[in-house]
């Protein structure tokens, strides 16, 4: 499979189901792509799979960079994590059948973690609360769908998110289910804030620091809603977990801020507007996780589980 | 060792003391002050062989421990009650000034005071007295002593390297964390190496009694770092692993194989925080980097930067009564790197230039807080005031399950003198210890909150400074 093909595969994906987010997009297209593969040795083979999931992460096809990376790492680590230490020498094709069978247990897996967070969520989204959430999420969504059919009434403010206008595509879904939502202006961020109860964000990638690497525009809103004591809650898979310790929004890697078409036409970057931002782990109340429910400073606790 | 060398070559300490002896001793007139002094100690050119293994008496119980102390206490206040009377009274003649263990003394006469480099000085006697007025609020903490014998109650199973090393320690010829570390591994390696099972005993559970003792005389000499109290529980470890079984021959060498596999993880775990610092581009081309005093790791992380071709400028921070930023300065220039010098008065002012602050550490406490050369903690409050990330750099070998949220809790104290001694100026404090309701405090370290702290970089990776207690979880396993 060479990389036209990879990307093909990755588009038709996203396209067959929106409402599968970038990473597991990403993630299954190395899987099919592992299948594929006819490398003689092991160390080819892995240095196959490195350069297929870097064509994903560089593609422009989504704007979900962080999450690309950070997802075809963890799967990478989760399938050659545990040497077995039988099959392992005998020879590359049964090698292959082990990894390909840890691939399919990973994916499983991984399609049952949404329900997992929104089972986690759903008791503090209580009777009457105002909830501000931000950009499009399919977490997010699917834990208000829940707490929808669960009978509870919720208003949603949601703000417009630009530049790509995300948040309405995020009302129209809402309001399709009958949940009461309403566009907000971005600048209206700091207007609205005392009218909610909490803030309610997904993540593009969750940083080993406790912090979160989302839409642009999460980071004036962590900063307003510190200002006026409201929890922030950001919902996230435990594939979005990276290990990346940003200190500034300088530090955050321009692969993640900017379109990779841009960043190899090498434009003038001062002047390009980031996709993201970096909202450090002081200004986050608690992170809903597949793990469980973890404050920001667990995170690092978890990565270092993993990746250690 | 490189480490090792570091630390003996800066020691600001040995040129003070000399220095200031030999000053006094021009406006005093000598004659009149030897005889006086030989009168106080009359045992004082005894050789250090007295005092090692062999010679005379069994182990103390703690209560005779304690009224030796007391009585040795009351022999000081009487000294000092003499020199107070006598009309030629502050003298200091340190002629031989740093030899160790030259002139060290017996434990013949228990009531006298033994001094470790040479003469014995009024000036001392008084200095001690009068840290022992101290009351209230830092009684707690462990009062410097700098030239009360450390050999006098010492056991005779106590081997002459620990000696040794003991009064390196004391005499701060070996400071810094690391540097103390590597340096009592290499010791313990010697005591090991003379170390030989006394028949009907077993090698693991002799030789672990053997070197607690030698490292309890260690504690008194200095306070042990955190970094020196893992490094001996991961060798007693070892020690315990023993089969009973096994030759002694066979059984040293593998004490040996784990003492040198320490030393050289600790050297490898600081080329790691280095590699993980630059690949993770926390040093960038631009950086102003402000650091604080002289840490070893941190001097090593920006030469290494700077060899790898990194740009950046950096701010050496320094702060009385030791000014070792000096030191960090003349390496850090001698390597080509663009530094300028403060003193930690002025490092607000310079603040807002700074793009990172880099930190070393004395060690890393399980509830994230970093305890640190005093000032560091006020270091990283103007940097966190300025919004500038703050990086901790610490081997995971420094981390430990003590939990401090103060630094009073515990500390360790040090010459008091070297508070009010200022350059070559007359300074007017000179007669503190007459002031009775003057107290100074020298405080060796303090401890810095973990909100202050952006980062720690360590060599497993970099972690927030809260994940302490998983690394030392990951560590135990």
């Amino acid at each position: 499979m060479n990389e036209t093909d990879t990307l093909e595969y990755f588009e038709t994906i996203l396209k067959n189901d929106p409402e599968k987010s970038e990473a597991v997009a990403a993630i299954e297209t190395l899987f099919h792509y592992i299948k594929l593969d006819d490398a003689e040795t092991l160390h080819g083979f892995m240095e196959n799979i490195q350069k297929a999931s870097k064509w994903l992460e560089e593609s422009d096809l989504s704007g979900a960079v962080t999450s690309i990376s950070s997802g075809c790492q963890l799967f990478l680590r989760f399938i050659t994590l545990a040497k077995d230490p039988e099959n392992m020498e005998s020879d590359i094709q049964k090698c292959k059948g082990i990894l390909v069978k840890r691939g399919h247990d990973f994916l499983d897996k991984v399609k049952t973690l949404r329900k997992k967070i929104s089972k986690l969520a759903n008791p503090f989204i209580t009777d009457g609360s105002t909830i501000l959430v931000h950009s499009h999420s399919r977490v997010v969504l699917q834990v208000l769908k829940q707490a929808m059919q669960d009978k509870k009434r919720f208003t949603v403010y949601v703000t417009e998110s630009n530049p790509d206008k995300s948040g309405h595509k995020m009302v129209n879904k809402l309001t399709d289910v009958g949940i009461p939502a309403i566009l907000v202006l971005d600048s209206a961020m700091g207007y609205i804030m005392e009218k909610i109860d909490f803030v309610m964000v997904g993540a593009e990638g969750v940083m080993e620091s406790g912090g979160i690497v989302n839409k642009i525009g999460t980071f004036t809103m962590a900063v307003c809603a510190k200002y006026l004591n409201k929890p922030v809650y950001v919902l996230a898979e435990s594939f979005k977990f990276a290990r990346l310790f940003p200190l500034s929004q300088e530090d955050v890697p321009n692969k993640f801020k900017y379109k990779a078409s841009k960043l190899n036409d090498k434009v003038d970057l001062t002047k390009e507007h980031p996709n993201v931002d970096y909202t450090p782990p002081s200004l986050l109340t608690l992170l809903f996780t597949d793990l469980g429910i973890l404050t920001p400073s667990a995170v690092s606790d978890e990565l270092i589980k993993l990746y250690l | 060792m490189p480490g090792n060398q570091d630390s003996a070559s800066r020691s600001p300490l040995s040129q003070q003391t000399p220095s200031r002896g030999r000053r006094k001793q021009k406006s005093n007139p000598r004659g009149q002050s030897t005889p006086q002094l030989q009168g106080q100690t009359p045992q004082q050119n005894q050789n250090i062989k007295n005092a090692s293994p062999g010679e005379g008496d069994t182990p103390k119980t703690k209560a005779q421990l304690r009224a030796e102390r007391r009585a040795l206490q009351e022999a000081q206040r009487a000294a000092k009650a003499a020199t107070k009377q006598s009309p030629s009274t502050p003298v200091s003649t340190k002629k031989t000034p740093r030899k160790f263990g030259l002139q060290m003394q017996d434990t013949a006469d228990k009531h006298d005071k033994v001094s470790i480099s040479g003469g014995e000085t009024p000036r001392n006697v008084t200095s001690i007295s009068t840290i022992q007025r101290r009351t209230g609020f830092f009684a707690h903490l462990p009062r410097y002593q700098h030239n009360v014998s450390l050999t006098k109650d010492a056991n005779p199973k106590i081997h002459p390297a620990i000696l040794k090393l003991g009064l390196q320690y004391v005499e701060g010829v070996i400071c810094g964390s690391n540097a103390r570390c590597l340096a009592l591994l290499g010791t313990l390696k010697q005591v090991i190496e003379t170390y030989s099972t006394p028949k009907q005993k077993e090698l693991s559970r002799d030789l672990s009694t053997n070197l607690k003792k030698n490292m309890d005389f260690l504690a008194q000499s200095r306070p042990l770092s955190v970094g020196m109290i893992n490094a001996f529980k991961h060798l007693k470890s070892c020690i315990n692993g023993i089969p009973r079984e096994k030759a002694e021959d066979e059984a040293k060498q593998d004490l040996y194989g784990c003492i040198d596999s320490y030393k050289q993880s600790i050297l490898l775990a600081g080329k790691a925080i280095a590699k993980n610092l630059i690949e993770n581009d926390k040093i960038t081309d631009g950086d102003t980097i402000m650091v604080y005093a002289f840490s070893s790791l941190i001097k090593n992380v920006l030469c290494e930067a700077h060899d790898k071709g990194k740009t950046f400028s950096v701010i050496v921070v320094d702060g009385r009564p030791k000014l070792e930023g000096r030191e960090m300065l003349r390496r850090l220039v001698k390597h080509g790197i663009k530094c300028s010098y403060i003193l930690i008065s002025a490092a607000s002012y310079v603040m807002r230039e700074v793009t990172k602050v880099l930190l070393g550490a004395h060690a890393l406490l399980a509830n994230g807080y970093v305890m640190s050369r005093v000032g560091s903690s006020q270091v990283a409050l103007i940097a966190r005031s300025y919004n500038v990330p703050v990086l901790v750099c610490c081997e995971t070998y420094k981390f430990t399950e003590k939990v401090q949220t103060d630094s009073f809790v515990s500390n360790e104290l040090g010459d008091p003198n070297s508070l009010v001694q200022i350059g070559k100026k007359e300074n007017y404090l000179s007669n503190w210890k007459e002031q009775k309701s003057l107290h100074l405090m020298n405080f060796i370290y303090d401890v810095t909150p973990s909100d202050l702290i952006s980062m720690v970089i360590t060599e497993l990776g970099m972690v927030p400074c809260t994940s302490v207690p998983v690394v030392l979880r990951i560590k135990q396993v």
